[in-house]
């Protein structure tokens, strides 16, 4: 397992590709979000946690075709398949291979991207708790979406139409948990929230998402 | 004699064609008299005026837009563990009617809404997990669509459906915690308090039926209609064999 996770975090930082990608494509959300609605500070401090939030799931969202599209479009998924890990722990060190990739990049980039939208000082590091919270269970959210539409041609629409709607409760609590950051208020309910969306996730969707991967190498 | 002999394709097609036209007669029946009934009969309410009708369609269609995801959960298991193809298409037959329901649901409430709250659409908890089920409903379809292999698409989406529940849910009650609403409470409860009023309250139960009824026969005629495809379909893939082998007919 390990093995297969050093495996796609050397792939993905020597191809160059997933790793710095979505990074900047999450850098060009938040440019023209301004440029959308408009540069009063006011209403930018306003909506900066929920912007980073959507702008960080939008990124997480556009790599996860490749999780598994790669290895399937050279046959080496179906050997990984028949070797003795089983499928769940493959998914498992994909979805945590995703995560470093992507979902940590994100959030340690988030705060530093915090200013162009007025975020208040206060909030980043809410911010940062929020993501490291609830880019775990994107990622695995999304390796359940790309085993779903492996075998589809062109299937990155599909999966976007089936992923995002799975992604409204962590969008949610996260967004919840940073906009009560930035606005001084109590945390209440929302951190546990989404850590335990996180931990659910990490429980159930390797399962879920195994299923359908059986289904596609069939 | 068990229930599970109509998982036969030849034998529900059988039993469900003559009771198609008398389910659908009688939805049809239930929805005119529940309609005439509660438009005509029964009194304005005094504080909504003559809007509180819309009520016979909004409910019923709500309510059948739930239970149509519940029944494709069910029909969904039922193919994952005792591999049934009827179930697997009476799944994928229910989808676009409960999506139909949803946006019924959604349209009758935007239309009682612009009077009443002065709003087509407010970001009330109940109007967005609608409109979220809507999406999963999108998805669903979609992938059936995507798919070309049918068993592989039934697999697939039975996993979708269930995953998808388990997010519905979840999705229900992160709304309510975004978002306090402006949606009265449930229109049908044990609570005499929160409970309709008597008056709207039996002609309701009719239109339900009614919408109960014509879920059923949509249903029904669907899942006939799927299976003659697929029946279809095979037939074509051998004459093409047939052909392609030069064996006679």
């Amino acid at each position: 397992m390990s093995a297969l996770l050093l495996r796609d975090l050397r792939l993905a930082l020597r191809s160059g590709g997933g790793f710095g990608l979505g990074l900047a494509f999450f850098l060009i959300v938040i440019v023209l979000v301004p440029f959308g609605i408009g540069p009063e500070r006011a209403l930018l401090a306003r909506i900066a946690p929920g912007m980073l939030w959507v702008a960080a799931l939008l990124a997480a969202l556009l790599t996860l075709d490749r999780l598994f599209a790669l290895d399937h479009e050279d046959g080496a998924l179906q050997l990984l398949a028949t070797a003795p890990l089983p499928l769940e722990s493959l998914i498992l060190a994909k979805a945590l291979a995703h995560w470093l990739t992507t979902g940590l990049p994100l959030t340690l980039a988030a705060p530093l991207l915090g200013p162009l939208l007025a975020l208040p000082a206060g909030a980043a590091p809410w911010l940062l708790l929020s993501l490291a919270l609830g880019t775990p269970a994107l990622s695995l959210i999304g390796a359940f979406g790309a085993a779903l539409t492996l075998s589809i041609r062109r299937g990155g629409l599909l999966l976007s139409l089936i992923v995002l709607p799975l992604y409204v409760p962590t969008l949610i609590f996260g967004a919840e948990m940073a906009r009560r950051g930035a606005e001084g208020l109590a945390q209440g309910a929302a951190p546990a929230m989404l850590a335990a969306l996180s931990l659910g996730c990490l429980a159930l969707m390797p399962f879920a998402a195994a299923a359908a991967l059986r289904v596609n190498l069939r | 004699m068990s229930f599970w002999q109509y998982a036969n394709p030849k034998k529900f097609t059988e039993t469900v064609t003559p009771l198609i036209p008398w389910i659908l007669g009688l939805a049809l029946l239930c929805l005119a008299g529940a309609l005439v009934w509660g438009v005509f009969f029964t009194p304005e309410d005094y504080r909504q005026g003559a809007t509180v009708k819309i009520i016979y369609l909004h409910v019923p269609s709500a309510l059948m837009a739930i239970n149509a995801w519940f029944m494709m959960l069910v029909a969904s298991l039922i193919w994952l563990i005792r591999r049934h193809h009827v179930s697997a298409l009476a799944a994928k037959a229910a989808a676009p009617v409960g999506m139909v329901m949803v946006l019924i649901a959604i349209a009758t409430g935007a239309i009682w809404g612009k009077p009443m709250w002065g709003t087509y659409w407010a970001w009330d908890p109940r109007l967005t997990s609608f409109l979220i089920l809507f999406l999963f409903y999108l998805g669903y379809m979609a992938l059936w669509a995507a798919i070309d292999d049918a068993d592989t698409a039934a697999d697939l989406t039975a996993v979708l459906c269930i995953v998808g529940s388990v997010f519905a849910v979840l999705s229900r009650y992160a709304v309510l915690f975004w978002n306090q609403g402006l949606h009265q409470g449930a229109s049908l409860s044990l609570d005499p308090e929160e409970h309709v009023a008597d008056v709207f309250y039996y002609p309701l139960l009719v239109s339900i039926a009614g919408f109960v009824l014509l879920f059923i026969g949509l249903v029904l005629l669907r899942t006939r209609s799927e299976i003659a495809l697929r029946r279809a379909a095979a037939l074509e893939r051998r004459t093409e064999a047939r052909l392609a082998t030069g064996e006679p007919a």
